[in-house]
């Protein structure tokens, strides 16, 4: 079984098309454009895009120039489900079924400020695809705690010690959106191009309301060597901190199955924004990522693969 | 066709005459049976639009920015709070360049609760560089709907618009208005057909990062466009009396003005109160005048310096107040009248559904009829009908 798996993926090759222009404006080491990359890959030309506040509204290029090849709108900071929404419906009212629409927003315009139209569009059954890049704070603002900021790590406005600390975990947006009332919905990684493209190519051809949550290294955020940035996000699937699965038909199933998890120690280190972290507190996020882990393979147990 | 219905059914009814792509709605007292009408003309198959339920106004106005870009004609209806909270999203449409319009049913912005009609929610939207048209009655409500299409989506424009009724007053009062045939419309109001769409074969950017170094011009262009809408704005009231034989003044109405010793300046339906109380006072013999304000935005300047011709003495009435030395309309037809030697004064009321009464509009004319002849104004703003005067109650 093992090899004809591993045969299965060596055959998948990455769609020879680029959507990303050089001259686009992102850090070195950043994970948004490659996870633009890979989505506009797995989608081709037939999509529009659109994107609110942001790192994701400047790193394309500042007008008149622009990165990327299918048309993208720009929106304020809690609207992209909404837009989203709009532009679907007017591509229905002109006939125009074969247009892919995506909403693209950092984890800030996701689990916090868009929230509330995240929500609404699911609930109107709207046909698209709405990825969150999630960097794990508020960046392009200049790494502020977000909702989506892991337990433990330093920001700007969690500066760490006892008064302001991130105690909580990251909230669980995708089993929100599966609440909601998705169609499918999955992890992906940018450690992971086949997975992701893969994911993606599979989310396009279902009809609703579809969530993506895309792991996006921040190099200047999480205070690490940009150079580790692929590092980092593949220890991330290895440790369990950040588990590539999907959710489809009501079940749900593992895409990266990880049989022996790598120590999460190994993941918080190369990273300058857990530095602060003891012993004890290295233990609690372990013991945080195990417990999140063992509830995720319930869920698949009992969804009988 | 002559038909009774009150203002929220006549934007409805407009909307669907004007063949609207999309709409994006989100209830709201007292606009909210504009939305219902809607959903019910779509659900019958009457209108053939994109009906979309939100969970908020913020979101109505960012789906149909979205709708818009795609190409579609566009349409929601909001009230006071819903405004408000659309706000960030108005302020979007405009940069946007979206040709969205939208009735607004004016009312109070709390708190304490209010419901009622006043203008201070349309008011304090006055500077997101959207057009404002007030409307005297629900035939004006109706024929405006259709009057800012032509000119929000027209090339030169591309802007959006917001057409007022009174909340209450006009939304829910029951008039005869006059329904346009479908063909005569269609022939007023060509598909909307932007020049610069959200196109799969002809990929662009909307709305990307602009820099200090184009800013400024970009803000220009929207300045331009907004003057031009003057023109646009008659030439669309022109050709609408010429197919459907009304017509409401351009952007502001002189009534019996010319040679009036006083005139008041007044938005939305007072105007229709004080035109009658100014018939009973010509014909008592006192020359008074009414210059109904319909376009608010962008501002008839040169139409309300006209007034300096015609009389020495000037009201505004504010169905607002913003808390400067005076209301905000007083203060744009303050500005606009400058150097020109006019007495001027403010009067502030018809505030959270008060009632704009005969006996309220004469009690300004009264006052404005004693000004003429002293020369000089008493005071630069009057609350008038205060419970209790203008002392401490």
């Amino acid at each position: 079984m093992e090899s004809t798996e591993s045969t299965k993926r060596y055959k998948f090759t990455i769609p020879q098309e680029e959507y990303i222009t050089p001259g686009h404006s992102a850090c070195p080491g950043c994970g948004e454009p490659l996870a633009m990359r890979y989505l506009l890959k797995a989608l081709g030309p037939n999509t529009v895009i659109n994107v609110p506040a942001g790192c994701c509204a400047v790193i394309p290029g500042v007008w008149p120039r622009y990165a990327v090849k299918v048309p993208f709108v720009d929106h304020a900071f809690e609207c992209t489900a909404a837009v989203s929404s709009g532009i679907k419906a007017a591509l229905e009212k002109k006939g125009m079924d074969d247009v892919t629409v995506v909403g693209w927003a950092g984890d800030g315009g996701t689990v916090d400020i868009g929230l509330q139209a995240l929500s609404g569009a699911v609930d109107r059954d709207t046909d698209f695809l709405y990825v969150m890049y999630d960097n794990e704070a508020y960046m392009n603002t200049g790494i502020q705690c977000s909702g989506a900021t892991p337990c433990g790590a330093w920001t700007t406005t969690t500066p760490g010690g006892k008064h302001i600390q991130q105690r909580r975990d990251k909230k669980k947006i995708l089993d929100m959106m599966i609440a909601n009332g998705i169609v499918y919905g999955a992890t992906v990684s940018v450690a992971y191009p086949d997975d992701f493209i893969r994911t993606i190519q599979k989310a396009k051809g279902i009809k609703g309301p579809k969530f993506i949550h895309a792991y996006s290294p921040c190099p200047s955020g999480w205070r690490m060597d940009p150079r580790k940035a692929i590092e980092v996000s593949r220890l991330a699937v290895r440790t369990g901190a950040f588990p590539l699965y999907e959710f489809h038909n009501g079940k749900y199933s593992f895409t990266k199955e990880i049989k022996k998890r790598k120590p999460v120690e190994e993941y918080l280190r190369l990273q300058g924004r857990f530095k602060h972290l003891t012993p004890a507190d290295v233990a609690e996020v372990q013991a945080l990522v195990d417990r999140e882990y063992e509830a995720l393979v319930a869920k698949v147990g009992a969804s009988g693969r | 066709m002559i038909e009774m219905m009150n203002a929220n059914y006549a934007a409805a009814r407009a909307a669907k005459l004007a063949r609207v792509d999309v709409t994006a709605v989100y209830p709201i007292t007292p606009q909210t049976s504009i939305s219902e009408k809607l959903a019910e003309m779509v659900q019958k198959g009457e209108m053939d639009a994109k009906f979309m339920m939100m969970e908020s106004e913020h979101s109505a106005m960012s789906a149909l920015i979205g709708a818009s870009y795609v190409g579609a004609r566009t349409f929601t209806a909001t009230s006071s709070h819903g405004l408000a909270l659309m706000h960030e999203m108005l302020m979007w449409a405009v940069g946007a360049r979206r040709p969205i319009v939208m009735p607004v049913a004016a009312r109070t912005i709390g708190g304490p609760w209010n419901i009622w009609g006043e203008h201070h929610d349309v008011i304090t939207e006055r500077d997101t560089g959207w057009l404002q048209i007030f409307c005297e009655n629900n035939q004006e409500v109706l024929d405006t709907v259709l009057m800012a299409y032509r000119v929000a989506e027209d090339p030169e424009v591309m802007l959006p618009i917001m057409v007022i009724e009174d909340g209450f007053i006009l939304s829910h009062t029951v008039d005869i208005v006059d329904v346009p045939e479908q063909e005569k419309v269609d022939r007023y109001l060509p598909p909307f057909k932007p020049e610069y769409p959200v196109d799969v074969k002809n990929p662009m950017r909307h709305g990307g990062l602009m820099m200090p170094d184009w800013w400024t011009e970009f803000r220009y262009l929207i300045y331009q466009s907004q003057e031009v809408a003057r023109t646009k704005l008659l030439e669309a009231e022109k050709e609408f009396e010429a197919i459907f034989g009304r017509s409401y003044g351009g952007m502001m109405e002189y009534y019996k003005c010319d040679d009036a010793d006083a005139v008041l300046v007044v938005a939305g339906s007072a105007a229709g109160t004080a035109k009658e109380v100014a018939d009973r006072y010509r014909a008592e013999g006192k020359k008074v005048g009414v210059a109904k304000l319909r376009v608010f935005r962008p501002f008839p300047a040169e139409e309300v310096r006209r007034l300096a011709d015609m009389t020495t003495t000037i009201g505004v009435f504010d169905r607002s107040y913003t808390y400067g030395d005076g209301g905000a309309m007083f203060n744009e037809v303050r500005s606009a009248l400058q150097s020109t030697g006019s007495v001027m004064k403010d009067y502030v009321g018809g505030l959270g559904g008060r009632d704009v009464t005969v006996k309220f509009i004469e009690w300004i004319f009264d006052d404005l009829l004693r000004i003429a002849e002293a020369g000089k104004a008493d005071r630069t703003v009057e609350w008038v009908g205060l419970k209790d005067g203008t002392g401490r109650w």
